[in-house]
């Protein structure tokens, strides 16, 4: 056993990219989710802490609710060049038959001393996974 | 899975279970071994049972694994029963490219094309989270979507020459920008005549062979060493947001039961809901147009300022590899018009169709075939074969063989790039990173692709081209 959990990993995609994100809570998986995506793009470790954006997203289900939540953060890098660092203060309600999620994003906006690599075009709901045992896995394959 | 060989590059999935009809793969032996590794058949027998699918679910030479619909998947609906489907269009609508031809030659700018990829990087915005030079509001930008490329010749962007020389003569006059959500309008607003990243590229190419001096003559490419300028982006954000949404509208209104895979999900072609997604992929599509045809401009610009000339600098075609539209398809005999959707495929029409451009109505269609960074791309013209056997289509490139996770392990940026100026080619890129990522050693060879094109007769080999200069989003 690792006591230290990896957050999380990148499978095998011939076209485009997969990845599985850990987590002790649903929370934290969905983090670690968005994580593994901007790390596609740019190293979150090198962004500096300059800005914070307020996030609320909802949907039908779990999935739906992880599809909009990492959609959002594509949205704010095409729309306000938003590069994120972290995810803080998640949290994940249901009402009714809805799912809500609030966080905030921390990170900058993207200038010259920041290198971009990869493009994420799209989240995808291709071999799209949400397992709940002692811990959480989430899984999403993205467009690229 | 039943696969039977029925010529040395046709291969066909029966009718079986709910498949409505066969579905038909174009390719090599050695081609299929590498399809036959991910979901591409799967996806091909998927399409094959939509309703009102007609003759037949075609894969192209270079077909892989996408959503819903294979990359590399052609099919066509009718009008009535059919059916419209944004899995077979893509995320990135109207991803496609563009073909500049130049009076120079090779020694010309041999010295000079550090130069010229220096300019162009400085003119061209490229890379993740990029902004476009201009500022659009609302208005302007519901303007760029429905006048497509007549919108930027207006705006001072190219010639109207460059319209006729572009598929939909640059303007899908189904756009209706009325229906793109604010998200697809934010998106879009910042990236007008960006590059992108990715596999986008910009290149600066010679002629490296001539097989039909004919044909290539009257698309302009008279000489071997020849300087070409090849641009290849899409729609941005905006495309890509305009397929999320409708994926997810659709999902609301018909629900993913029964569905074998989530993005297969379509509407009928005459509900509200597939007009709506028609219009904004309509509306996606001449963002894309705009978009070649502004970076098109200013790579002519850079020329006259480094050359001293961009004299003869004409398009030569701009064609779509992901999109859907209403075509004339002769079906039993009977001329019918149909929604033919190409996702990751090119439209390859052969001589006489009105549809091209009347200088090239004689001797069929450019179809431009992109190679993966740094290695050689063809010049195909599109055959009446092609109408018969996938209704009017032909392959769109090279396609992945290897995740870019592998390719970051397996390669080095600054070693590909000095691999690269070895073999004479100038790299300029926004990251090393993305340079691995984009390895031509990850990629399948186009050279096999346009070979079965050619054999199979979807579309003819003209030219070959390789690099002199890329830049790399």
């Amino acid at each position: 056993m690792i006591d230290i959990m990896q957050k999380f990993k990148y499978l095998q995609h011939t076209a485009d990219a997969k990845f599985q994100a850990f987590g002790e809570s649903i929370e934290e998986a969905f983090t670690n989710a968005a994580l593994a995506m901007v790390s596609l793009m740019w190293d979150p470790e090198k962004i500096e802490t300059k800005i914070e954006h307020k996030l609320c997203v909802t949907g039908r289900d779990e999935k739906q609710l992880l599809f909009n939540f990492l959609e959002d953060i594509l949205f704010r890098l095409d729309s306000l060049m938003f590069l994120v660092k972290t995810v803080e203060k998640i949290r994940l309600v249901r009402e009714n038959n809805r799912f809500l999620l609030e966080a905030r994003l921390v990170g900058d906006v993207h200038s010259e001393k920041y290198e971009t690599f990869g493009e994420v075009k799209a989240i995808t709901y291709n071999e799209m996974e949400i397992v709940k045992n002692h811990s959480v896995m989430v899984q999403v394959v993205v467009d690229m | 899975m039943e696969i039977k060989k029925l010529g040395e590059y046709v291969w066909e999935i029966p009718k079986q279970g709910q498949m409505r009809v066969p579905a038909v793969i174009y390719t090599s032996s050695k081609l299929l071994e590498s399809i036959k590794r991910d979901k591409t058949l799967l996806q091909a027998q998927n399409v094959a049972c939509l309703p009102g699918i007609q003759k037949k679910a075609y894969v192209m030479p270079d077909g892989h694994q996408g959503y819903g619909f294979p990359i590399g998947g052609v099919a066509a609906f009718d009008r009535t029963t059919g059916v419209i489907s944004p899995g077979g269009v893509g995320y990135d609508i109207n991803c496609g490219v563009r073909l500049l031809k130049t009076e120079f030659f090779e020694p010309d700018i041999r010295s000079k094309r550090r130069e010229l990829l220096d300019e162009i990087f400085r003119e061209v915005p490229a890379g993740v989270g990029r902004k476009g030079l201009i500022r659009l509001n609302k208005s302007i930008l519901f303007d760029v979507c429905r006048r497509g490329a007549e919108w930027a010749v207006e705006n001072g962007y190219g010639t109207k020459e460059d319209l006729l020389k572009t598929e939909e003569y640059g303007r899908m006059k189904s756009a209706n920008p009325e229906f793109l959500s604010q998200r697809a309008i934010e998106r879009g607003a910042p990236q007008l005549g960006t590059l992108g990243s990715g596999n986008h590229f910009l290149e600066i190419q010679k002629v490296d062979q001539i097989f039909d001096p004919n044909v290539s003559q009257t698309f302009g490419i008279h000489s071997k060493n020849q300087i070409l300028v090849m641009i290849h982006c899409g729609s941005r954000g905006l495309g890509h947001q305009v397929a999320s949404d409708y994926i997810r509208l659709m999902e609301d209104r018909y629900g993913t039961k029964n569905l074998p895979d989530r993005e297969l999900i379509y509407a009928p072609l005459h509900s509200d809901l597939g007009q709506q997604y028609y219009q904004s992929m309509s509306s996606a599509v001449n963002f894309a147009f705009v978009n070649r045809q502004m970076i098109a401009h200013w790579v002519r610009n850079v020329f006259r300022k480094v050359l001293g000339s961009s004299d003869g600098m004409d398009q030569v075609y701009d064609v779509c590899h992901n999109v859907a539209k209403f075509e004339n398809h002769s079906i039993d005999g009977e001329r019918r018009s149909l929604c033919v959707h190409r996702k990751g495929a090119t439209r390859s029409f052969g001589p006489g169709r009105e549809e091209i451009p009347e200088i090239y109505r004689s001797v069929g269609q450019p179809v431009i075939i992109p190679g993966s960074m740094g290695t050689a791309s063809y010049i195909l013209v599109g055959t009446s074969e092609a109408e018969r056997l996938s209704f009017g289509s032909t392959a769109h490139g090279a396609g992945r063989m290897m995740s870019r996770h592998e390719a970051l392990r397996r390669f080095r940026g600054e070693k590909i790039k000095k691999e690269m100026e070895d073999q004479g080619i100038e790299l300029k890129a926004t990251s090393w990173r993305g340079v691995a990522e984009e390895a031509p050693g990850a990629y399948k060879n186009v050279d096999e692709v346009v070979n079965v094109s050619h054999r199979v007769g979807l579309g003819r080999l003209v030219a070959r081209v390789v690099p002199v200069g890329v830049m790399k989003g």
